[in-house]
C-alpha cells in the first residue's frame, strides 16, 4: 500500500512538471465556462435547470479529461523504458495501477473542484439546494473515476500514448452511445443496454440532484473492472 | 552466488539463449562478452527478473528467479541498456524514489542515496533534472539507481557503450570498485572495455557460452603461440625483403605488413608465432642489417580470439539451431 502511495506521489510530481495536467485543467475550465454561459445563463431556465445543464456539460469534459490524463500513465513509461525500473522492483502490479490511478484522480478532482465557481454564480440571481450541488459533483467524480480507469487500461495495453488515447476513446464512446442502441432494440435487451450505458440513465439522476444507488454501484463496478483489467494486463506482460 | 543451469529462452520459435549454464561466485566481477544479438541482454534480463526463462533454473543467492521473483528483485540492482530514468525528476528525487521502491525505509534512504551519489560521482549534479544531464552522467545515475539499495548482485547491461574515452576509464574504475561487496555481471560487445575490469569473462555466442575464464586463461587456452608487432627501419625498398626474412624465421606462421607507419623508411609487421621465438626473430632482423625500433607483444591478442570465436559462428551455428530445437522442446514442456 505504501508502495502505491510512492508511485502516486511520483506521478503527481510528474503532472505538476509536465504541461499536460495544466493544459487539461485549463481546457476543461474553458469549455465548461463557455457551455455554462451559452446553455445555462442565456436560456430562460429556472435555477435547478441551470445547475443540471452545468453538470451535463461538465460530464462531457470530465470523460474526455479522464482519457487524456490517463493516456500517459503506463504507455509513457513503456515508451521511455522506465517501466523496466518498476518491473524489476519488488512491487505488485496492483500497487502500480492503484498508485497511477490515485494520482490521476487527484488531478481530475482538482479540475472538477475548480469549476465550483459556476454553481456558486447561480446564487447571485437564483437559488439551488446545496444537496443538488453535492450530488452533482459526486456524479462527476464517479464518472471521472470510471473514465480514468478505462484510460488507464488503454494505457496498459498500448505501446504509445496516442494509441492509448485512441483505445480509450474506442471503449468509452460506445459505452456512451449504448443508450442510442438501446432505443433501437426490443425489451428486455434494451433495459440491459440502458443500464450499461456510462452516461445517460446512470448519470442523469446525479445531474438532477438525485442520489441513486444504482449509479454509484455502476460507476464503482466499471472503475474496479478496468483497474483489474489494467493490473492483469501488466501482470501478463511483466515477464515477457 | 549466481547459478544458471540449462537455461533456455525462446522468443516464439527463435532460440535467444540456451543451453546456458554458469556459476558466478560471490564478490566476483564477470563480463559477458558477445556480439549484438548473441543473447547477452536476454540472459541479463532473466537474471534481473525482467524476463521469464523458457526452461532451466536460475538461482540468485540461492533464490529461484521463477519461484520468488520479488525476493530476487530486492537483492538485485539492474541497469538495462537504456537507463530507466525519469527525465523530469532531479537526480536526488529519482534515487530516493528508486531506493524506496526497493524497500529501503526511513533514515536509511538518505544515507543510501548519498552513498550511491558519492560512489558514482554525481553528487555535484544531484539537484539537476536528469533530462539536463549528459549521456555519461545519465549512465552513472543509471548505475547509482542499481546500487542504491545495496544489493548483493548488480547486473549492468553495456554500461560503457556510448561513453567518451575519459568516461570509459572512470566507468571501468567504478565497476571495478563495485566488486568485492557486490557480485557484478557486466555485458559488452567490446573486449577491451571489459577485460581489465572483470575477474572472469564469458564469451557468449548464439545463446551459449563458448569460452570462459580469466583473460590469461582464455588466451592460453585459445591462442596457440603468440602475436607480436615489429617495427623496423627498412630503408626505401626493404619492406618486402624484411617481410621475407621474417617469414623465414623458425616458428613464424604469419607475417602481415601493417598499414600504419612511423615515417618514411619504417615498416611495421604483425607477426604470428607458433611458440615464443622472439630472440631468434630479433637476431635474424638485426643480423640482416635492419634497424629494430620496436618489438611489442600484441595487446589485442584476446580481441582476435574473441573475433575468431564470434566469426566461426555463422555456419555451424545455423546447423546447430535446427538440430537443437527438437531437443529443447521437451525441456520447454517441463517448465510449468
Amino acid at each position: 500500500m505504501s508502495q502505491a502511495l510512492l508511485i502516486a506521489r511520483r506521478e503527481l510530481a510528474a503532472y505538476r512538471r509536465s504541461p499536460l495536467g495544466a493544459i487539461v485543467i485549463a481546457g476543461a475550465l474553458l469549455i465548461d465556462g463557455i457551455y455554462f454561459y451559452w446553455k445555462g445563463l442565456t436560456d430562460k431556465l429556472v435555477s435547478a435547470q441551470v445547475l443540471s445543464e452545468f453538470f451535463y456539460g461538465a460530464s462531457g469534459t470530465t470523460m474526455i479529461a479522464g482519457i487524456v490524463l490517463a493516456m500517459r500513465l503506463l504507455a509513457e513509461e513503456r515508451q521511455t523504458g522506465t517501466l523496466t525500473l518498476l518491473n524489476t522492483s519488488p512491487i505488485k502490479d496492483s500497487e502500480i495501477v492503484l498508485g497511477k490511478f490515485v494520482s490521476a484522480f487527484g488531478v481530475l478532482a482538482l479540475m472538477t473542484l475548480l469549476t465550483l465557481y459556476m454553481p456558486l454564480l447561480i446564487f447571485v440571481n437564483g437559488k439551488v439546494s446545496v444537496g443538488h450541488i453535492v450530488v452533482g459533483y459526486s456524479g462527476l467524480l464517479l464518472l471521472g473515476a470510471a473514465s480514468l480507469a478505462i484510460g488507464l487500461f488503454a494505457s496498459a495495453v498500448a505501446k504509445s500514448q496516442v494509441v492509448a488515447a485512441l483505445i480509450g476513446t474506442l471503449i468509452l464512446a460506445p459505452l456512451v452511445l449504448l443508450w442510442a442502441v438501446a432505443k433501437a432494440v426490443d425489451p428486455p435487451l434494451n433495459r440491459v443496454l440502458t443500464s450499461l450505458a456510462i452516461h445517460h440513465e446512470n448519470f442523469r439522476p446525479f445531474m438532477n440532484g438525485i442520489l441513486e444507488l444504482d449509479g454509484v454501484v455502476y460507476y464503482a463496478a466499471v472503475t474496479y473492472f478496468f483497474l483489474l483489467a489494467a493490473t492483469k494486463t501488466l501482470e501478463a506482460r511483466r515477464w515477457r | 552466488m549466481i547459478e544458471i543451469r540449462d537455461l533456455y529462452k525462446y522468443y516464439g520459435d527463435r532460440r535467444a539463449v540456451g543451453p546456458l549454464s554458469a556459476t558466478i561466485e560471490k564478490g566476483e566481477i564477470v563480463g559477458l562478452l558477445g556480439l549484438n544479438g548473441a543473447g547477452k541482454t536476454t540472459t541479463l534480463r532473466i537474471l534481473a527478473c525482467d524476463l521469464l526463462p523458457t526452461s532451466g533454473t536460475v538461482r540468485v543467492g540461492g533464490l529461484d528467479v521463477v519461484d520468488v521473483p520479488h525476493e530476487v528483485r530486492r537483492r538485485i540492482g539492474y541497469l538495462p541498456d537504456t537507463p530507466p530514468v525519469y527525465l523530469e525528476m532531479t537526480v536526488d528525487e529519482y534515487l530516493t524514489f528508486a531506493a524506496k521502491l526497493r524497500g529501503v525505509t526511513g533514515a536509511d534512504v538518505e544515507k543510501r542515496v548519498d552513498e550511491a551519489l558519492e560512489l558514482t560521482e554525481v553528487s555535484s549534479e544531484r539537484d539537476r533534472p536528469i533530462g539536463a544531464l549528459s549521456h555519461g552522467y545519465r549512465q552513472r545515475v543509471g548505475i547509482a539507481q542499481a546500487i542504491v539499495h545495496k544489493p548483493e548482485f548488480v547486473v549492468l547491461d553495456e554500461p560503457i557503450s556510448g561513453l567518451d574515452p575519459v568516461q570509459i576509464v572512470e566507468m571501468r574504475d567504478l565497476v571495478r570498485s563495485l566488486g568485492g561487496e557486490h557480485t557484478v555481471v557486466v555485458s559488452s560487445h567490446i573486449l577491451s572495455e571489459i577485460h581489465e575490469t572483470c575477474d572472469r569473462i564469458f564469451v557468449i555466442r548464439d545463446g551459449q557460452i563458448v569460452a570462459s575464464g580469466t583473460e590469461k586463461e582464455l588466451s592460453e587456452a585459445l591462442l596457440s603461440g603468440m602475436r607480436v608487432t615489429l617495427s623496423l627501419r627498412v630503408g626505401q625498398a626493404g619492406a618486402a625483403r624484411a617481410s621475407q626474412l621474417i617469414a623465414s624465421v623458425e616458428g613464424v606462421t604469419q607475417v602481415e605488413l601493417a598499414a600504419e607507419t612511423e615515417g618514411p623508411g619504417v615498416a611495421s609487421y604483425r607477426v604470428a608465432l607458433s611458440r615464443d621465438t622472439r630472440d631468434e626473430l630479433t637476431r635474424a632482423v638485426v643480423g640482416a642489417g635492419f634497424g629494430l625500433l620496436e618489438l611489442t607483444r600484441g595487446e589485442r591478442e584476446l580481441e582476435s580470439v574473441f573475433l575468431e570465436l564470434s566469426k566461426s559462428s555463422d555456419e555451424p551455428a545455423r546447423k546447430k539451431k535446427k538440430r537443437k530445437k527438437p531437443a529443447a522442446e521437451p525441456s520447454a514442456e517441463e517448465a510449468p
